[in-house]
């Protein structure tokens, strides 16, 4: 039998790079929420984003059969996968492009740093990508004595501030003006030293700046909001025009991505069209949409390559419940509506991928035995607000779900030590499978008044449930279950009857 | 109607109150209301937790409890009770590979009702004062809860029952729509998120200048009265059910009112007394 190579090892590979928490979320969501500025900057943005999402999705009478199709549309995609990869890649080649295939991040990076010496260049311009970010190029590069420059301006002032972004479509979410500024006059080389924080003498410093990068580069790497299977097409979807710049002028253009994007065909491209710029920035149409099909003599790259990335995908894929993940765009629209990722920013989930998206697409990369991931499933209320937010209607409350019970699962498997919460759910589970057994337990009820003062507020409770009582006071207990009430106040009628 | 109440655990040993206002509003409308003695809890705990294995007997519990034919629809006074027997055991049972559980379980779950679903849709309920009786003078604003509006799709159907009760002042409630934080053992794992989301959540129902805040789910409620008894809030929470089964005559406990304890809620009118 003959095999192909499609990236998709038989045994799966977990991602590498920058998709894993370095703390469990807890501890990391607890700094987080003492920084009253990033709370009051973030509370403010996902609102703004959120109202305009709304208004732009009520315009359109058929956005959930546009939601429908585009979920149906990825799970297409996902069931014939190999199939069209291979044609993407063949049409993609006939056109003079070339594949390279990346089973991790530490291949692609490699590959990503052979390809920009071979152009015999020591710096690279970048457009704004999730893949490069998950991969942790830029730092990769730094090392290998190849400078990269971010041209996305919020990118750039991530970049230029030494800092990690923490949203994937407003990277820069938690900076102000007037700090943006600083970073400028401290960061960009023949700055004006007498820059404002006015928003367009700051939009001007940075044209400056960039227009001199894209003039010089020899090389460009970019990402890709989609691939086209039938034409061997690929896809930047933008608002500012420095992607396109990228992917235009210079000579050697190298683009990563996940294997996950990619549409069947062309015609696909108009649900997504519609669905991307309405969940993430609120908008009915990108400013700028780029599409490349391989190499046009004497116009734009010369040299035209893509990276293909698995980093843990043929693994997330392999889950059957929790696949789905991979139909993510990276719109943004589910951190924009979570109630957790409002109040503690991104930094929070340690990864490339902030948010409920993050939640559950870090751990299905890296696998949930990863203990530095297994935190992330848990950092949510199930509220659902992300299921109704996602325009290709990942059921991510599901996947969080099955992800606790495989972490269960994993932490069983160990044979850890059963900490209190595994403790107390196999007494719950012993006394909730019976009505009886419950019956029993109710009796005890009138106990908890004794942990309860005066005001029979129950202030204080120990081991696992003192979380609750950290901000919270319980009730104490009734007297009498309603149970206990129910067969009582039966037992009586049925007894007058009797009489 | 025949109507097998599903008083879930939280209603059961906590807030019994609100299972009697539940009974109480249902025979006034003269139907005839069950309780299987066997029922326990529905087991979202342990789902949503991720203990699956530890699922399995409260959820089979809960399906031979709730499986007979000798009643027509069941009813719970919890939102999240009712998504969970709707949309969770069924998928439980076929995770296990349990496929006879899966069938009853569906069955189960096509015939339980949240309370306004059951009032609204099968009941014909469009005005509590008139139909219900309900009277409850008091200024309140209303938490719709995540499951009841989003995994059950119940509108405004608690939000019209509680418009309509005599003397009755209904609060918008500002960004109702956010989640109050509870979510199960969110609420311990991670217990200063949920307490961020908490207090965001009480400083709008403050902002209401409502003396009081109702809701369908008994959980939420317990999170958000927490919340407001550790500010030293005057705001006390009450659930709808018993809103709507307050009458003239048999009143509910008004906004303030310490519940819990020794003290039980007002004695409710139930078929005894009609």
């Amino acid at each position: 039998m003959s095999s192909t190579y499609l990236g998709m090892p038989s045994v799966p590979v977990f991602g590498e790079g920058n998709l894993h928490a370095s703390e469990p979320f807890p501890q990391a969501a607890r700094r987080e929420l003492d920084n009253a500025q990033l709370r009051a900057n973030l509370g403010h943005a996902t609102h703004t984003i959120r109202d305009k999402r709304l208004r732009v999705v009520a315009e359109l009478p058929d956005w959930e059969e546009l939601r429908e199709a585009g979920s149906a549309v990825k799970a297409a995609v996902m069931a014939r996968l190999p199939e069209l990869l291979e044609q993407f890649e063949a049409n993609f080649t006939a056109r003079g492009g070339v594949i390279h295939w990346a089973r991790d991040a530490g291949e692609a990076n490699g590959i990503v740093r052979d390809l920009v010496r071979a152009a015999g260049a020591d710096e690279v311009v970048k457009v704004k990508s999730m893949a490069t970010q998950e991969i942790g190029l830029n730092e990769y590069l730094e090392e290998q004595g190849i400078s990269a420059f971010e041209t996305d301006l919020a990118e750039l002032i991530v970049q230029l501030d030494h800092d990690k972004p923490s949203h994937i479509l407003v990277p820069a979410i938690h900076k102000n003006r007037s700090q943006i500024r600083d970073i400028f006059l401290r960061e960009m080389p023949d700055v004006d030293p007498d820059l404002t924080d006015t928003p367009a003498r700051l939009a001007e410093a940075a044209r400056l700046h960039l227009r001199r990068k894209f003039l010089s580069a020899k090389v460009a790497i970019s990402g890709a909001n989609f691939a086209l299977a039938d034409t061997g097409t690929l896809a930047v979807v933008e608002s500012e025009g420095n992607g396109r710049m990228c992917l235009t002028l210079p000579e050697t253009l190298i683009t990563v991505m996940g294997v996950e994007k990619l549409l069947p065909s062309w015609t696909d491209l108009e649900v997504f069209m519609q669905l991307l710029p309405r969940s993430s920035t609120g908008e009915r149409m990108n400013p700028y949409t780029s599409l490349w099909t391989g190499v046009t003599e004497g116009d734009g790259p010369q040299n035209v390559h893509l990276v293909l990335l698995d980093n843990g995908r043929s693994a997330a894929l392999a889950d059957e419940r929790g696949r789905s993940a991979l139909h993510c765009i990276r719109c943004s629209a589910c951190m924009n509506v979570c109630p957790v990722y409002e109040r503690t920013g991104g930094h929070a989930y340690g990864s490339t991928y902030p948010g409920p998206i993050g939640a559950i697409l870090s751990p299905l990369l890296t696998g949930i035995t990863s203990e530095e991931n297994a935190s992330l499933p848990y950092a949510s209320s199930l509220c659902g607000a992300c299921y109704d937010a996602c325009p290709v209607k990942i059921n991510i409350p599901e996947i969080l779900v099955h992800l606790r019970s495989e972490d269960v699962q994993s932490r069983r498997g160990k044979k850890k030590v059963p900490g209190q919460m595994d403790v107390a759910m196999k007494a719950a589970s012993w006394m909730m499978g019976s009505g009886r057994r419950m019956a029993l337990v109710e009796k005890a009820l009138p106990l908890g008044k004794l942990a309860a003062g005066p005001d029979r507020k129950i202030k204080k409770l120990p081991g696992i449930a003192a979380g609750w009582t950290r901000s919270r006071d319980l009730p104490a207990p009734p007297a009498q279950s309603f149970r206990d009430w129910w067969v009582k106040e039966h037992e009586d009628t049925a007894s007058k009857e009797q009489a | 109607m025949k109507i097998a109440l599903f008083a879930t655990c939280i209603v059961d040993a906590m807030y019994p109150s609100t299972a009697r206002a539940t009974v109480s509003i249902l025979e006034r409308l003269g139907h005839d209301v069950v309780f299987p003695a066997g029922q326990a809890c529905c087991g979202q705990m342990h789902l949503n937790s991720g203990y699956f294995p530890e699922a399995v007997p409260v959820v089979r519990n809960h399906v031979e409890a709730f499986e007979s034919q000798e009643y027509d629809v069941a009813v719970a006074p919890s939102g999240s009770c009712v998504a969970s027997v709707k949309h969770q055991h069924a998928m439980l049972a076929r995770s296990v590979g349990d496929a006879d559980l899966e069938t009853r379980a569906t069955a189960v779950g096509s015939r339980t009702y949240e309370l306004s679903a059951l009032l609204t849709d099968v009941l014909g309920i469009t005005d509590a004062a008139a139909q219900l009786g309900s009277w409850y003078p008091h200024r309140i604003t209303y938490h719709p809860s995540c499951h009841g509006m989003r995994l059950l799709r119940l509108g405004d159907r608690q939000a019209d029952l509680l418009r309509t009760v005599e003397g009755l002042d209904l609060e918008p409630l500002p960004e109702a729509d956010q989640c109050c934080g509870f979510g199960g053992t969110f609420s311990l794992k991670n217990a200063d998120v949920s307490s961020a989301m908490l207090a965001d959540k009480n400083a709008n129902i403050t902002a209401t200048g409502a003396q009081l805040c109702s809701g369908g789910d008994a959980s939420c409620l317990m999170h958000i009265g927490g919340g407001l008894s550790r500010e030293g809030s005057s705001i006390s929470t009450l659930h709808l059910a018993e809103i709507l089964a307050s009458t003239r005559e048999h009143p509910a406990p008004p906004p303030g009112s310490v519940r819990g304890g020794t003290r039980h809620a007002a004695d409710l009118p139930g078929k005894a007394r009609q």
